[in-house]
């Protein structure tokens, strides 16, 4: 049975696990009919050019976890960003692991999307914001209609989380091959502020299809930074939705660092929705073998005095494929909109590709409206020149990738975490040069 | 200390260096000069080891070890400096941290230890007050942005930093005013010892005022065509290098 089908004969199974009466099981039933229609994006559909998922999607995956799985922390620590006080919302193979995990209710909510689901208490704000800005896409939609788990954060007004949270995605490979979708519900209101690292991990070589929706609403005056770690195996493949809403001189920006796994697709979308709105999307991708790494980023300008800044930068070795699909939409009311885009890339190899595309489509006559896209290789003369001062060759190269990728780090605002991030380029590139860029 | 014998070296096809010959012993200062193409920043840049250079024939020594196999960055390890003609531009690397990395990678593989932190420091504001060097230029990126003058004394602060034991300078005077000049003559001067040795490449006997070579070399046509001592530049810089084409053409 094609997965398409096996999914849907699935829905009545998942019926079996969750209040039907409950309003959102409407939105679920509505869901599994769009998925049915639409299914899965093929290269036919423009936004898919470059990226297939025709390979990943023939494995027959199991599409519920069986049985509770535990790891212990010492295990996988190192996935965490553990010299750092945080909250932590721990899923393994999709279900909650209370044991890895340290929630709150005290002043700010961070807790499981299966409870605020079910319970009264968060019932308002499930209704005023849950699957309000995902689109009827096929993929969001088959997460929307199998949403259960994932993580919820409710900031209500003039709070600051008093810690970042943490949000990791474990995948044991206790079952042979496995479909994730978590579903994440983020609520931020008027002037409080929060910042979220998230990441995926799969524990093994089997493999896992992860599709994840997350929606993030972004108040008045309020701060969101969000970190996306994305350095699964080379068998954990990822398909990202992540949309956002902000209202007026609110400030919303995601990282996400793409080191590696095998397909990975990032679907990144801001929403602006007031005046005096920043919106912020920085990326750096390094990877290499048959990694293949998708972002396709929206921001969508409808008011006055509002910015966006977007700057990704990639590198791309061996056989490994990049693709960057930048929209930005200026509606006619949007005047004095600033509005930013480069993407800057690296090959280091003749088998490596990079297909980057910016899409302006700007109806406001006055904007300011930039886009710069590079693609190149490592420049000889100053490799040579720092060769010359005695740097080794392979320290060179990993001197001047960080160099290329530095000014996305330098806005990385948790000091641990830009540590961290460090580190893991450093090791990917195999150097140790020494010092914190 | 470097001994060039019979080099020829060229790059795509192209023959530049056709039998160069050159002796360097430890102490010495030697000046090239030469109009322009005749071979000079082609033959630092092979003496440092840039590899789209390709030696055909002939040997290049370093205390008596033959160097043409060594990678660029082997060669620094052994002592061996130049000062580019013209320095590239790092982003995002600063000039601290660079000299950092260069002075820690060239320690490890003589088989030294890192330098300590404290040391680090104060070599570099030792070396940055020898050359003038404003300390808030020191965490700028390397090179974006520096004028002409800076990028040039930012190399022999660099020199200064690694004390190569044979420093190959290309054309370091270009750029320079004459206060620059004498400050970036001042720093190499201040350098020089009876166990290192110094390349002066350049087109005009202006820094020779500054840096007193011991013997002075004209390279034309990709080789050694005259060498004399110091007044031998002087003539150069009055008569120009017609005599010298008319000489060898005779």
């Amino acid at each position: 049975m094609e997965l398409k089908e096996k999914l849907i004969s699935s829905f009545l199974a998942f019926e079996n696990t969750v209040d039907v009466d409950a309003p959102v099981h409407d939105i679920r039933s509505q869901a599994i009919k769009v998925f049915e229609e639409k299914g899965f994006p093929t290269k036919k559909e423009e936004a898919w050019k470059y990226t297939s998922l025709n390979a990943i999607l023939k494995h027959d995956y199991s599409i519920f976890p069986k049985e509770e799985n535990a790891l212990e922390f010492k295990d996988v620590k190192k996935y965490f960003l553990y010299d750092l006080d945080t909250y932590k919302i721990v899923f393994i193979d999709g279900k909650y692991s209370s044991h890895l995990s340290e929630t709150t209710h005290d002043k700010i909510d961070v807790c499981l999307m299966s409870s605020a689901l079910s319970h009264e208490k968060y019932k308002s704000i499930i209704d005023n914001y849950f699957n309000k800005i995902a689109p009827e896409d096929g993929l969001t939609s088959l997460n929307t209609a199998f949403s259960k788990e994932g993580a919820y954060i409710y900031i209500s007004k003039n709070k600051q989380a008093d810690k970042p949270i943490q949000i990791i995605h474990f995948s044991t490979g206790k079952e042979s091959t496995q479909l994730l979708q978590p579903r994440n519900l983020i609520v931020v209101e008027e002037n409080s502020h929060v910042q979220i690292i998230e990441r995926h991990q799969s524990l093994t070589a089997n493999p896992v299809l992860t599709n994840s929706v997350t929606e993030i609403f972004v108040d008045k005056r309020a701060f969101v930074d969000f970190y996306k770690i994305q350095n699964d195996n080379e068998n954990a493949s990822l398909v990202d939705n992540t949309y956002i809403e902000q209202q007026a001189q609110s400030v919303a920006s995601v990282h996400t660092f793409a080191f590696g796994g095998n397909v990975t697709r990032n679907n990144l979308n801001f929403y602006q929705k007031g005046e005096g709105i920043d919106s912020i999307l920085n990326g750096v991708t390094i990877i290499e073998g048959k990694q293949h790494v998708d972002h396709n980023t929206l921001v969508h300008h409808t008011e006055p005095n509002c910015e966006s800044h977007q700057d990704y930068k990639g590198i791309f070795d061996e056989k490994a494929t990049g693709v960057f699909n930048g929209k930005i939409i200026v509606n006619k009311e949007a005047q004095k909109t600033n509005a930013f885009q480069s993407n800057n890339n690296i090959l280091l190899s003749d088998k490596a590709t990079i297909n980057s595309k910016p899409q302006l489509e700007i109806f406001a006559d006055d904007v300011k409206c930039s886009h710069g896209c590079t693609i190149g290789q490592l420049d000889e003369q100053a490799l040579f020149y720092m060769r010359s001062r005695g740097i080794g060759e392979k320290e060179a190269k990993a001197l001047l990738m960080y160099a290329f990728a530095n000014n996305v780090l330098e806005s990385v605002k948790i000091p641990q975490l830009k540590q961290r991030i460090n580190k893991l380029i450093a090791n990917k590139l195999g150097v140790n040069i020494g010092f914190d860029l | 200390m470097l001994e060039i014998k019979d080099l020829h070296a060229s790059v795509e096809d192209k023959e530049i260096l056709k039998g160069l010959n050159l002796h360097v012993k430890a102490g010495e200062v030697h000046a090239i000069m030469g109009p322009n193409g005749a071979g000079k920043s082609t033959l630092a840049s092979i003496v440092a080891g840039k590899e789209e250079y390709e030696v055909t024939e002939g040997n290049i020594l370093l205390d008596g070890e033959d160097i043409e196999e060594l990678a660029a960055e082997e060669r620094a390890h052994k002592g061996v400096f130049l000062s580019f003609q013209y320095p590239v531009e790092i982003p995002g690397v600063t000039v601290t941290n660079f000299m950092k990395t260069a002075i820690n990678e060239t320690r490890k593989a003589q088989g030294l230890e890192e330098m300590p932190a404290k040391d680090m420091l104060k070599k570099i504001r030792e070396k940055s007050e020898l050359l003038d060097i404003d300390r808030k230029f020191l965490s700028r990126s390397l090179n974006q942005g520096f004028s002409g003058g800076e990028k040039k004394r930012n190399e022999i602060f660099q020199m200064a930093m690694m004390e190569p034991k044979l420093a190959i300078l290309d054309e370091t005077d270009s750029g320079l005013d004459i206060d620059a000049l004498r400050i970036v003559a001042n720093g190499v001067n201040k350098l020089k010892s009876k166990d290192n040795a110094v390349i002066v490449i350049t087109h005009y006997q202006r820094l020779l005022d500054h840096i007193v070579p011991d013997f002075v070399h004209v390279l034309y046509d990709g080789k050694i065509v005259k060498s004399g001592t110091k007044e031998l530049a002087l003539e150069l810089e009055e008569k120009g290098y017609d005599w010298i084409k008319e000489e060898i053409n005779a």
